[in-house]
Order: C-alpha cells, then sequence, then structure tokens
C-alpha cells in the first residue's frame, strides 16, 4: 500500500523545513501544501485544532503536528534508511536535550534581533552569540552533531541557517566572524542534496523578514 | 555490573516528581539528592551546567537533564512497565500532549500565580480553556496513558500543583463541577499506588505556596 504523505507548511518558516529535510534525507515522496498563515485552510485548522500551526504532517490521513515530533515519527516509521536519532539510549538522550535547546532559545532570540532596537536587540544579539557558540562547543570536532552523518539535532539548527543572513543584516553584526566552525557546519551540511534542497534562498528570507518589519511598523 | 542511579530534584518540583515516578514505576533503586536551588550543589553545577535547573538524572556517572528527555531515557533504558506506546503514532500523540502540558499549561499556571486584578482574571480562563482542550484528549479513557499510567499521566502532574496552588491562594480554577472528566482522572491518578507515593506533602506544599506567592490578590 503506497503512504500518502501531505506536509502542510509556509515556506520561511525553519520549522517546516526540518521536516522537509527529514522527509528528504528518508527520500519520501509527499504533497507539499503552502499554507497563507493570514487566512489558514480548513484543511490546516482541522489538522492542527490545536495549535492551528504549521508544519503539519498528514500520514494516511492522520496528522502530526510540532516540527521536532514529527521529525521523529518519521525516524521511527522510516527507520530502515538514515537513521537521524542514535540507538543509544543514552546518545539519544543527548539528542533530544540540544534539540530542545534549539527549540527554546534560537527562534526567540532571533526574532528579537531582526524586531527590535537599541538595548533589547544588544542583549538579544549577544545571548543568540553565546547559544550559538555553547552549541559549536557541542559540536566540538565532529563534522555532524549525528557523528559521521547528519542526524537529529542538525535537523533541528540547520534550518535556522537561512535565517542568519536576515539576522546579521538587521542586527547589523557577523555570525561567522564570532561563529566560524558553526558557520563552516552549515556550509557542509548544504553539500547534502537533502539539505540545500530544503533550506530556503537567504536572500529571499531577507525579503520576507523586510516585508513583516513594514507590516509590524518596525522600521 | 551493579547501577548506579542518582536524581537531583527538590520536594516541591512536580517536574523532579515526575522521574520519581517513573523510577518507582519501573522498579529503579536510586539515590535521591535534595538540591537547595539558592545554593546550587557543586554536582548540580557540573551535570547541568547549560541550564544550571532540577531534575538531573545520573545514570553510572552519565547526565540527563531536562524532565521529558529524562522520561524518554528511563522508558527506553529499563523497558518493563513502558510508560510510551510502542506505535510511532501513538507515541508521536503522547509527545505531543505532554509538550501542550509544559508549553502551555505550565506558564500559565506560574503566571496566575504572579499576575492581579483583571490579568489574572484573564489567564484563569486561559487555564480553563487549557484544561477543556486537555479533556477533550482524555474522553472516556482512565488515564491519559490508557488502562495504566503513562507519559502524559505523568506530565500531568503539573496538575497537583495547580490545586494545591488555587487552595492556598483561594482561587477557584479547576472545580469538579466545571471539568468532572479531569476531576475523575486526577482521582484516579492521586489513587495510584506509585504516583501517590511521590507526591509533595500536602500541608508542607500548601504553606510554601502560600508564603511564596501569597501576596498576589485572589481572585474568585
Amino acid at each position: 500500500m503506497a503512504d500518502e504523505i501531505i506536509l502542510l507548511d509556509f515556506w520561511p518558516s525553519m520549522f517546516g523545513m526540518r521536516v522537509r529535510l527529514a522527509l528528504a534525507e528518508k527520500g519520501l515522496k509527499y504533497e507539499y501544501k503552502e499554507e497563507d498563515l493570514r487566512n489558514k485552510s480548513p484543511l490546516l485548522l482541522e489538522m492542527n485544532p490545536v495549535h492551528k500551526k504549521i508544519p503539519v504532517l498528514i500520514h494516511n490521513g492522520k496528522p502530526i503536528c510540532e516540527s521536532l515530533i514529527i521529525v521523529q515519527y518519521i525516524d521511527e516509521v522510516w527507520h530502515d534508511k538514515s537513521p537521524l536519532l542514535p540507538s543509544d539510549p543514552y546518545q539519544r538522550a543527548q539528542a533530544r536535550f540540544w534539540a530542545d535547546y534549539v527549540d527554546k532559545k534560537l527562534y526567540e532570540l532571533g526574532r528579537k534581533i531582526w524586531s527590535t532596537k537599541g538595548e533589547e536587540q544588544e542583549t538579544a544579539k549577544k545571548e543568540f552569540i553565546e547559544c550559538l557558540k555553547l552549541l559549536e562547543g557541542e559540536l566540538g570536532d565532529k563534522p555532524y552533531f549525528g557523528g559521521e552523518k547528519i542526524g537529529f539535532v542538525d535537523v533541528a539548527l540547520v534550518t535556522f541557517s537561512c535565517w542568519f543572513h536576515a539576522y546579521e543584516s538587521f542586527g547589523n553584526f557577523s555570525i561567522e566572524a564570532e561563529c566560524p566552525k558553526l558557520i563552516a557546519w552549515t556550509k557542509r551540511c548544504m553539500e547534502k542534496e537533502s539539505v540545500s534542497s530544503s533550506l530556503e534562498d537567504p536572500h529571499k528570507v531577507h525579503g520576507f523578514v523586510m516585508g513583516m518589519k513594514k507590516k509590524l511598523g518596525i522600521e | 555490573m551493579t547501577e548506579e542511579v542518582k536524581l537531583f530534584g527538590t520536594w516541591a518540583s512536580i517536574f523532579s516528581r515526575r522521574i520519581e515516578v517513573a523510577l518507582k514505576l519501573k522498579g529503579v533503586q536510586f539515590e535521591y539528592i535534595e538540591e537547595n536551588l539558592s545554593n546550587k550543589s557543586p554536582a548540580l553545577l557540573k551535570y547541568n551546567p547549560v541550564h544550571k535547573k532540577i531534575p538531573v538524572l545520573v545514570h553510572n556517572g552519565k547526565p540527563v537533564a531536562e524532565s521529558l528527555v529524562i522520561l524518554e531515557y528511563i522508558d527506553e533504558t529499563w523497558k518493563h512497565n513502558p510508560i510510551l506506546p510502542t506505535d510511532p503514532y501513538e507515541k508521536a500523540m503522547a509527545r505531543f500532549w505532554a509538550k501542550y502540558i509544559d508549553d502551555k499549561l505550565w506558564p500559565a499556571v506560574t503566571k496566575v500565580l504572579v499576575s492581579k486584578g483583571e490579568e489574572q482574571k484573564g489567564v484563569i480562563e486561559e487555564i480553563q480553556e487549557q484544561l477543556k482542550t486537555l479533556e477533550s484528549e482524555l474522553k472516556e479513557k482512565k488515564f491519559f496513558g490508557g488502562e495504566s499510567l503513562g507519559f502524559v499521566d505523568i506530565a500531568a502532574n503539573i496538575i497537583v500543583f495547580l490545586l494545591v496552588a488555587q487552595e492556598a491562594l483561594g482561587m477557584e480554577i479547576l472545580t469538579e463541577e466545571k471539568f468532572p472528566v479531569l476531576h475523575g482522572w486526577y482521582q484516579r491518578l492521586v489513587d495510584d499506588a506509585v504516583f501517590k507515593e511521590c507526591m509533595p506533602p500536602r500541608e508542607q506544599h500548601l504553606s510554601s505556596v502560600k508564603v511564596w506567592f501569597g501576596s498576589s490578590t485572589p481572585s474568585k
């Protein structure tokens, strides 16, 4: 029986990109449905009534929500190909911990960088760099957070990298100057077809953020 | 090889209580270390340098932090009496609801304790909406996990804190009249042999909450 996979998504979402990346890693065919978040489809509201957010994966009619939960689901169902989580429970716990860390910190700090000014923005930039440095430390000398191949933490974090140009531009700072090893890691990831085909063009993202700022009346 | 399992927690933290429940459900022997959060031990700072928080589980010298991450680790390491379903879809649902509880209910519960007047009324309504949502997930089931306590029931121990808080501060948020389904589930939860052993001592919890949060004006 062929699997029916639908992804409800919004093109600039780094959370939606995580799911695209996981599906690409597993070589899965799926139907991509672009949502207009100002006019959410009846399907989205039916499939994610609790949060009404993207991404939502619909597998044979059953919805799964929350990007890291979706990625784990994909990893568990299609476990034979390109495993994203290690098999050892302790290594899995470490991967979950760091993916959770990315979730707790980066989105909010990134949002503050492009949407605030003055001291609030400076504080957000400083904290953001501190978080990236901590992640650099966790990466260490490994090619990927997952070791020799990309894993759960790589999927959780790399999708933010196409937002870096926007953060740098609106925050007036250089991430590469502060975290060269992390940028090297993003470039290494982008050499993979699954990553480059799942992430958006940083200039397009920059344009999107510019549009958001105008709409929100932030100069 | 003998297992060495340590749990760093605090007596009032529902997050460290989650770990106690899971370890006891699995019959795992462990050493409990009570932390003083205003004077964190060098061990805690060493085992959780990123967040410096409890709970931390240390298994044969290796630390695991973040309560939901620890619960999954426990379930994968000690496989009997599973707390997560084996089916990937059911597992994803359990993770979804535990995350809902931590991302939505917990912040609202902490906010209701420090807000006043109109703002507090608004947060109370928010919490009641969330409780309705949880009731619609629970439906006719004995527990969120089905016939026995599972991952979501353990995560929902926040409701223990909510009930203590509402009594301590004279608020009415979760009542039997408004939430008969959740109320029934709660009675079964605290009746469970393992769960009730792991609850913070009630009188102590009540008086501590009064001391920590008592300056807020209660609303009905």
